[in-house]
């Protein structure tokens, strides 16, 4: 399977990446030829075998789970503090909904 | 006395003795720093006020006769993706070229809490991507050994601060080997432990379920001694492991003599030839201690390269959408909507391999390509992970080279990706498997200009000790020590 310019572009979008017209270039024949590579997966048959998403070791009984109390976290001017616009303790992003033309 | 070489133990007994004092060791430090850094590029920032203010601190429990915590007057250098409050934390990345983090990593306070001075913050590879530190967003770090060669990625920074005496230790991070191969190139001692057995809590995350922090520094001791103060169940990281942490320190004086070692065929076919020398060296000195040297087989290994950069890729892409110019970092200019604000913070703020990763995991989960690589790279993960548990029936421990390569010159290798991908074949197993690695140095090449090649341990999980007590024979009985 050979990606072409347009899937480049189409994932790009996906990404929310602007790429030249030269990183396009760039990217195609380097993204193929990786994507080229990981087809040697399938030199092995993995009909029985389970997906692995994350490793479980057998000590780590239900590590996520905690008492539901409120507690000490950033104040919104901390939390803001490094944003490039902020107001207020809000994040300031442009106008996200247009209005009726 | 050269305060910059001294080992934990020794700066311990320094203070004690009254010798040097930890300011007189963290102003050494720095006077290198400003003296060698220049050429190494290892530091992005320095935060000299805030090592200073803690040397202060215990040179006034030395003083009053206090006890001593156990890192006391220890100079760190902190890996760039780590969180560091009111220290500016760049991840190498354009994109965060101005982030102040609100808050610490566990790992680095618990590390101030034992008395180390946080002397700055090491370059690496952007958000970690990359085995040479080349892909920086701030230029690359050289090798101390060598300037002309990289130091290993991607804690580059890092590696080198501790080889050329910039620090004593160090944190780096590894998800597909950022601490064990840079710790190779630059000929010092870098530890990997289990999955969760050192919180994640301030690790910028690249790929969430490979993602380690862990120690470097230029004797296994030392190395055990950070390893003990930074690991342990933490309830800001849910995936930080509640097992009881061992005396590493304590287990380094146990006697490997019986200790069974695999050795996998897998990682020694078409070895380079220096590299293949200093390993038999390497397993022959590891007989002569006692070790029992056994053949194992990992017969999964020729996948794990394709399987990783699937995996890290996709949870990369995943991970990285948070940098968006809203919230942190820097917001690009000259945007007409929300959309094309995105679009231009992240085309100006990422560098290549950040957004070549970020394009190859963004397709491999998208609609239609999502079984056939991300599936598949799921459950080739777990034949990996299952030939592991397989060869731990068998031996203690499994001996491997580090790298496939000697540190290589800057620009040699950074045109292509996929050969670059592939130097990291004899690492990227024990992070998709989450079992912990250890590289200690292994001697040098036999040819000109004599380069670094570092030996790679792994083990169960949750058996540092086992690790650190047989590199630490390694180093003692070896004549490997690390440094020049």
């Amino acid at each position: 399977m050979a990606l072409t310019e347009k899937d480049v572009r189409y994932v790009a979008a996906l990404a929310h990446l602007e790429l030249t017209a030269e990183e396009v270039r760039k990217f195609l024949p380097q993204l193929d030829s990786i994507l080229d590579y990981v087809q040697k997966m399938n030199e092995l048959d993995t009909s029985h075998v389970e997906p692995m998403a994350q490793v479980v070791t057998s000590a780590s009984e239900n590590p996520a789970l905690r008492p539901d109390v409120s507690r000490k976290a950033l104040t919104p001017e901390q939390a803001t503090a490094n944003a490039p616009e902020s107001a207020a303790g809000y994040f300031k992003v442009p106008r996200v909904i247009d209005r009726e033309r | 006395m050269d305060l910059t070489n001294l080992t934990i133990p020794e700066i311990r007994s320094a203070l004690t003795s009254r010798r040097a004092s930890a300011e007189e060791i963290v102003r050494a430090h720095l006077v290198k720093i400003e003296e060698r850094d220049r050429e190494i590029h290892a530091y992005l920032t320095l935060s000299p006020e805030r090592a200073l203010a803690k040397a202060r601190e215990i040179d006034h429990l030395v003083a009053s006769g206090a006890p001593l915590p156990p890192l006391a007057g220890v100079p760190i250098a902190i890996k760039d993706v780590i969180l560091t409050r009111g220290v500016r934390t760049t991840c190498a990345s354009r994109i965060l070229d101005n982030y102040i983090p609100p808050y610490d990593a566990t790992a680095v306070e618990r590390l101030e809490a034992a008395g180390a001075c946080l002397l700055g913050k090491t370059n690496c590879d952007e958000f970690a991507m990359g085995s040479s530190t080349e892909n920086s967003g701030y230029g690359p770090t050289r090798n101390p050994h060598d300037l002309e060669r990289v130091p290993g990625g991607s804690s580059g920074g890092s590696a080198a601060a501790v080889a050329a005496r910039l620090a004593t230790a160090a944190l780096g991070s590894d998800t597909g080997g950022s601490i064990r191969q840079p710790a190779a190139f630059c000929e010092t001692v870098g530890m990997m432990g289990t999955y969760g057995r050192v919180s994640r809590y301030g690790l910028v995350a690249f790929a969430s379920s490979l993602d380690h922090i862990g120690p470097f520094a230029r004797t296994v001791r030392d190395v055990a001694l950070v390893l003990r103060t930074i690991a342990g169940r933490d309830p800001n990281d849910s995936t930080s492991a509640d097992i009881p942490v061992p005396d590493y320190v304590a287990a380094l004086d146990e006697s490997v003599r019986g200790l069974r070692i695999g050795v996998p065929g897998e990682y020694f076919a078409g070895l380079n030839a220096e590299i293949a020398d200093n390993l038999q060296k390497g397993i022959d000195l590891l007989a002569r201690l006692g070790c029992q040297i056994k053949s194992v087989r990992l017969p999964h290994t020729e996948y794990a390269i394709a399987c990783y950069y699937i995996i890290a890729t996709a949870e990369a892409s995943s991970n990285l959408a948070r940098y968006d110019g809203v919230r942190y970092g820097v917001r690009s200019t000259g945007y007409r909507d929300l959309r094309e604000m995105y679009e231009k913070t992240r085309n100006r703020g990422f560098g290549a391999e950040v957004k070549r990763r970020i394009m190859l995991g963004t397709h491999v989960l998208s609609s239609g390509y999502y079984d056939a690589y991300y599936l598949k790279a799921q459950k080739v993960r777990t034949l990996l992970a299952r030939d592991f548990v397989q060869a731990f029936e068998e031996v203690d421990a499994v001996v491997t080279p580090t790298s496939p390569i000697p540190p290589f010159k800057i620009g040699e290798r950074i045109d292509d990706p996929l050969q670059m991908y592939l130097t990291d074949i004899y690492t990227v197993t024990a992070d998709l498997a989450g079992v912990p690695g250890i590289s200690v140095p292994c001697g040098r090449t036999r040819s000109l200009p004599h380069l670094p090649v570092g030996m790679q341990l792994l083990g169960k999980h949750f058996d540092e000790a086992s690790l650190l007590c047989i590199a630490h024979a390694f180093e003692q009985a070896g004549g490997f020590a690390a440094g020049s």
